[in-house]
């Protein structure tokens, strides 16, 4: 056995990073666990049942559900994102497979992702200088594949003032840096 | 100097005065004002040369249009060539500067090419640079480089900003005019979305520039309330200083806001322009129309410009161009900019009316049935000669003259889908044709219908019917009156008396002459004669002579109009700089970079970095004293064989493959067998294209009954997963199988070399002896407690294992292994240590696996299975890619061990010559060896396993390289396998 190895953010730091640009917070987040879900051929039956009996939401098309202790956004047919918190679901596949058995195909997710949550004033006119989304038109819990600054990302609309964006870990300070930039130009 | 010929009125701010200089002399405008309307307003016509003959122009027109009045603008960094004088506007310190003259715009001595006009005719190049062929490149080249081209690039980097954004909306309305604003008023008062974008900076369109009114308001004032109301509107954006230059697929529309052209520096953080995607349900082009000139000798002075053009400057800039003006004209357009002027004050000294029934007006002298045939005024115009009705020729003495030939729609953007116009001949122009890009009306002056009161009422009519369309209930309110003069004009294209040049399009030069010799030399169709005489090319694109030079060739022809045809138009419609195109994405944010989960500890460590990908991988960590990269790999490659080393590769592609059908799955599409794999077994695996070539390969491990963990190269990793998905959606959908990339989601490192176990199991909870951990095991595995899991591969050939841990451990990792390793001197490798000990064991990796290449040329043939189908295996067989002395894979040594190989040499046999028939194959990879002691390398070679001990040269003509090697086995080090076991 050694000693327990220590975390880094996505940034590369010990603490997630919070950066605050005119009515715009930016907040990287490490405290929820992810996981992709994805329903094998013919087990529609078992999937749906495994999920309501621990309280995974499955939205539409699209859509992202909030709830306790999982939420879970749309990315695919028959295919989630399973979100939970990270402090007590740091092996959410190990929480999630019991239920589901052969019945979904999952696979840990949280690492493989960086987590801003953009909260303000006037989201939409941040982001339709980082994405192609028509996002003040789009209902509260929408959530979508989308491109920033050459960075497949995903969305959610969680309410007026709040955003989530999914991107890839690795080019966590490139997406910054693109979130950074185009809020100061706003100023 | 003073601003002599600014007279009253207009819709600039006298409160202000700004000041600016051109070409170092310094003047002095206002507010509202543009380059050109300052510069007239100081009595500057000349501002610039012209293309090929270096004719001293002036502007011609007001707008965008203009072909004459190019300029740079700024200076240092910021300099900008080819700007429009027309519609640069005028900000306090600008500095403009006349291009393409030496050494002064008043004497430039280029403009000997005046006098050497007829050897510069059309297809001048196509006939003039043809022999010898040897001065091609090396003289003929350089001689038209210099010569082309008009201003000057800084060749420094652009110091600004450009954006990029994504609007949307319901209705898109292109142009502010009265039919752009009538359509915006009426669909923004209904509730729909609105954008109404306009390339000025000040909506209105010709409402600005004109003097009679709407209901009882002037036409400018009743633009100025539109656009307050539309201001006050939630659902539209008003864009001004943004020019739609594109139509694209599915209503997206290109569009260049010019955010800070208008400012000396843009503000703080601010950028210099945006490049707009608009998507738009319905988009209707309110772009008005452009009035053509008429040609005739000498037409091209400065002085010489647009009727409606000199209108417009008295009218919205409050200048006359000069103190004695004369107008010619074959419509009643024309006849108004003579009134308008008159009542300016101006002396409109005559107007020359080609149609011998024209209206006469009070005060003015007419002179009907007559043409301008000549001009005179080195500089700038002093005098016109005129042939009246009965023969007889006038010279009139007038500093401007206004040309007006009649209007030409704004069609341009309608053909962007490749709909070309349809003529009109009560017009006399072209008008949008019926298959334009879907969803795209047009109305106003750019639908053809040419009265304020035509504007308005189609500009309510289009947005009525969009709205109807998008099922949004809109309102027929009244509309405002507005005149609404019938269109009269009798067309003439160009005067057809004098032989001297009568210029079509002003800015390329091409007169009339050159379309006649066009014709003659039968480059009659329209896409030869553009090319042929370079007629509406530039960053005009013909606006004021396209139609000209049609109507020209169709006289000589015969033809119609439009039998003769027209161009069709492309984006952009006015120009886009590169800038704006590349946005944010230049330099070192050319795009997002990815980094591995050692990057903070091997930045800390002084790691020398190569790009992969987007990825920055480690190349070589030197250490104190190591003078050169050399030297540092050598280090780490010795230590990692000696006793162990550890190199980041998270890189590496990894897709988790689940489902009941993952093996099945995996049989399909790797050519070797998969569904026999053990669980807690890993198999290297080959995957070929469809047409049998190696497309990529990797090790995959299963972890369970139903779940596989793929691994490809990190060059593919994208690639693969496209194509496992297509297979799966597409080909296999009846197979149950879930992919997702789990690439960034473990940090994985190689711990290779005798002592690896003996590291690794200081770290590892869970027993990794070979008994319990044999070659080809993979597994979850526990460290410290932390989930991970273990694969026991190799790419070095050494005993070697990869562990992955949850991405956010990878630094706490790499730094434990360094830690725990100190005891067995272990060392952290990078990509050319990792490089150089696969070629030492013959590994294939990306200069192998170069898209043209089988498994049988890789010397892996027998791994395609024969007894499955997968994917590639039919084509695989083909017998041409079978041929017993195609392409093997061979190992590379130089004779002399001091001699020295490159990567592309070709081999030859000893003696042959270095041709192409001669050609063996190439080499694809090199390294130095330091355990061989000399260059290594792979490489193709024609019938190379049958060549292994023969010597032949690698030669490379690039390198200046011909080195004579000995063919050896790929199999460099450990050629039996044997330290794989430990």
């Amino acid at each position: 056995m050694v000693d327990g190895l220590h975390a880094l953010t996505a940034l590369g730091q010990a603490a997630p990073q919070v950066v605050v640009i005119g009515p715009w917070q930016i907040a990287e987040r490490v405290d929820v666990a992810l996981a992709s879900m994805a329903c094998r051929h013919g087990q529609k039956t078992a999937f749906t049942a495994a999920a309501a009996s621990i309280g995974v939401p499955l939205p539409q098309p699209a859509r992202a559900q909030g709830g306790s202790p999982y939420g879970a956004f749309w990315v695919a047919p028959e295919m989630w994102f399973i979100e939970a918190p990270f402090a007590d679901h740091e092996d959410i596949t190990g929480h999630l497979k019991p239920a589901f058995g052969e019945a979904a195909s999952i696979t840990e997710q949280t690492d493989a992702w960086v987590r801003f949550d953009v909260t303000g004033a006037n989201l939409p006119s941040l982001f339709e200088r980082l994405s192609n989304l028509d996002l003040g038109q789009l209902p509260n819990g929408y959530a979508s594949r989308t491109v920033i600054e050459h960075l497949g990302c995903y969305l959610i609309r969680r309410n007026a003032e709040e955003v989530t964006l999914y991107g890839p870990r690795s080019s966590a300070r490139s997406l910054l840096h693109a979130l950074e930039v185009t809020a100061r130009s706003l100023l | 100097m003073t601003q002599s010929n600014r007279i009253s009125g207009g819709q600039i701010d006298r409160s202000k005065t700004i000041r600016f200089t051109f070409d170092g002399q310094s003047f002095t405008g206002h507010p509202g004002d543009t380059l050109a309307s300052a510069l007239l307003a100081n009595g500057v016509r000349l501002m610039g040369r012209s293309f090929k003959y270096h004719r001293p122009r002036g502007p011609l027109s007001a707008g965008s249009e203009e072909p004459n009045a190019l300029v740079q603008l700024r200076s240092g960094a910021r300099q900008e060539p080819n700007t429009r004088a027309t519609v640069a506007e005028l900000f306090d310190g600008l500095e403009a500067t006349s291009q393409n003259r030496w050494p002064s715009l008043k004497f430039d001595a280029m403009s000997v090419n005046d006098r050497l006009n007829s050897f510069l005719t059309a297809g001048f190049y196509y006939k003039t640079f043809m022999w010898p062929a040897s001065f091609w490149e090396k003289v003929y080249e350089p001689i038209i480089r210099r010569a082309a081209g008009l201003g000057a690039m800084s060749r420094q980097e652009d110091p600004d900003e450009y954006d990029k954004a994504s609007a949307h909306c319901d209705l898109l309305i292109i142009g502010a005019g009265p039919a752009g604003l009538m359509a915006a008023l009426t669909a923004g008062r209904a509730g729909a979305r609105v954008i109404l974008a306009d390339e000025d900076f000040r909506m209105g369109g010709r409402l600005n520039a004109e003097t009679f009114d709407i209901d009882d308001q002037i036409g400018a004032d009743w633009a100025a309330d539109a656009v307050a109301e539309l201001s006050a509107l939630p659902n539209v954006r008003l864009m001004a200083r943004t020019t739609i230059y594109g139509v694209f697929d599915h209503g997206i529309y290109g569009a260049l806001e010019r955010v800070s052209d208008h400012l000396a520096v843009p503000l703080p953080g601010k950028p210099r322009q945006t490049l707009w995607r608009i998507y738009s349900k319905r988009a209707i082009l309110a772009g008005g129309a452009t009035e053509r000139p008429i040609a005739f000798e000498n037409n091209d002075r400065p002085g010489v410009m647009l009727a409606g053009s000199l209108r417009a400057y008295a009218n919205r800039w409050g200048v006359t161009v000069g103190d004695q003006v004369a107008i010619f004209t074959n419509n009643d357009d024309g006849l108004r900019s003579a009134g308008d002027l008159q009542a300016k004050g101006v002396d409109v000294i005559a107007v020359i009316d080609s149609r011998a029934e024209g209206a006469l007006l009070p005060g003015i002298r007419h002179l009907r049935g007559a043409q301008v045939i000549d001009s005179v005024g080195r500089l700038g115009l002093t005098s016109i000669t005129v042939q009246k009705s009965d023969g007889k020729t006038e010279t009139i003495t007038c500093t401007a003259l206004g040309v007006s030939g009649g209007w030409n729609p704004n069609v341009n953007i309608t053909s962007h889908h490749r709909s070309r116009p349809v003529w009109r001949d009560d017009i006399a122009a072209f008008v949008p044709g019926p298959d334009g890009p879907p969803n795209l009306t047009s109305a106003g002056a750019a639908a053809g219908v040419l009265s304020t009161h035509g504007a308005l009422i189609t500009g309510q009519a289009e947005a009525l019917a969009a709205l109807e369309s998008l099922g949004i209930k809109g309102t027929v309110g009244d509309l405002p009156r507005a005149e609404d003069a019938p269109i009269a004009i009798k067309p003439l294209w160009y005067v057809q008396s004098g032989k001297g040049r009568a210029w079509i399009d002003l800015q390329n030069d091409v007169t009339v002459k050159d379309v006649k010799l066009a014709h003659k030399e039968n480059f009659t169709s329209v896409e030869h004669l553009k090319r042929y005489t370079t007629l509406g090319m530039a960053t005009d694109q013909g606006k004021t002579g396209n139609v000209l030079g049609l109507a020209v060739m169709a006289e000589l022809t015969g033809q119609s109009i439009p039998a003769t045809g027209t161009t069709v138009y492309r984006p952009p419609y006015t120009p886009v700089a590169m800038g704006a195109l590349a946005g944010r994405s230049r330099g070192t944010e050319f795009k997002p970079i990815r980094l591995t989960p050692s990057h903070k500890w091997a930045a800390e460590q002084g790691a020398v970095f190569v790009e992969v990908g987007n990825w920055m991988r480690a190349q070589w960590l030197p250490k104190p004293g190591e003078a050169t990269w050399r030297d540092s790999v050598d280090r780490e490659v010795l230590a990692t064989r000696r006793s162990v080393g550890i190199c980041d590769v998270t890189t590496l592609g990894k897709i988790d493959i689940q489902g009941t059908d993952a093996g099945a799955f995996l049989d399909r599409v790797y050519c070797n067998t998969f569904s026999t794999l053990a669980v807690g077994k890993c198999r290297y695996g080959l995957m070929l294209r469809e047409d049998g070539m190696v497309f990529d390969d990797g090790t995959t491990a299963r972890m369970g009954p139903s779940e596989y963990v793929m691994t490809t190269t990190t060059a593919n990793a994208v690639n693969v997963f496209r194509h496992l998905e297509y297979l799966r959606q597409c080909l296999f959908p009846d197979l149950d199988v879930q992919l997702i990339s789990t690439t960034e989601a473990w940090a994985q490192y190689s711990v290779a070399g005798p002592n690896a176990r003996r590291l690794l199991q200081k770290l590892v909870d869970q027993d990794i002896s070979d008994a319990a951990f044999p070659y080809m095991g993979a597994g979850n595995i526990t460290v410290g407690g932390l989930r991970a899991r273990l694969f026991r591969i190799s790419f070095s050939g050494e005993l070697a294992f990869e562990i992955a841990v949850p991405t956010r451990y990878g630094d706490a990792l790499i730094r434990k292994l360094v830690e725990v390793g100190k005891e067995f001197d272990v060392v952290v490798y990078g990509t050319e240590a990792l490089g150089v000990m696969r070629v030492e064991k013959g590994h294939v990796a990306g200069n192998e696996l170069n898209g043209q290449s089988s498994a049988l040329n890789m010397g892996l043939g027998k791994m395609v299975s024969k007894k499955k189908d997968a994917i590639g295996v039919v084509l695989s067989q083909r017998e041409g890619m079978n041929q017993p002395g195609g392409y093997r894979l061979v190992g590379v040594k130089p004779v002399d061990p001091k001699g020295s190989l490159s990567a592309g040499s070709h081999f030859l046999e000893i003696g042959a010559a270095p041709v192409l028939a001669s050609d063996g194959g190439w080499l694809t990879s090199k390294v130095y060896s330091p355990h061989i002691g000399c260059d290594i390398a792979l490489g193709y070679l024609k019938g190379g396993d049958q060549k292994i001990g023969q010597r032949m040269r690698a030669v490379n003509f690039l390198t200046k390289t011909d080195t004579e090697v000995e063919i050896v086995s790929p199999h460099f080090f450990d050629p039996k396998g044997e330290r794989l076991h430990g």
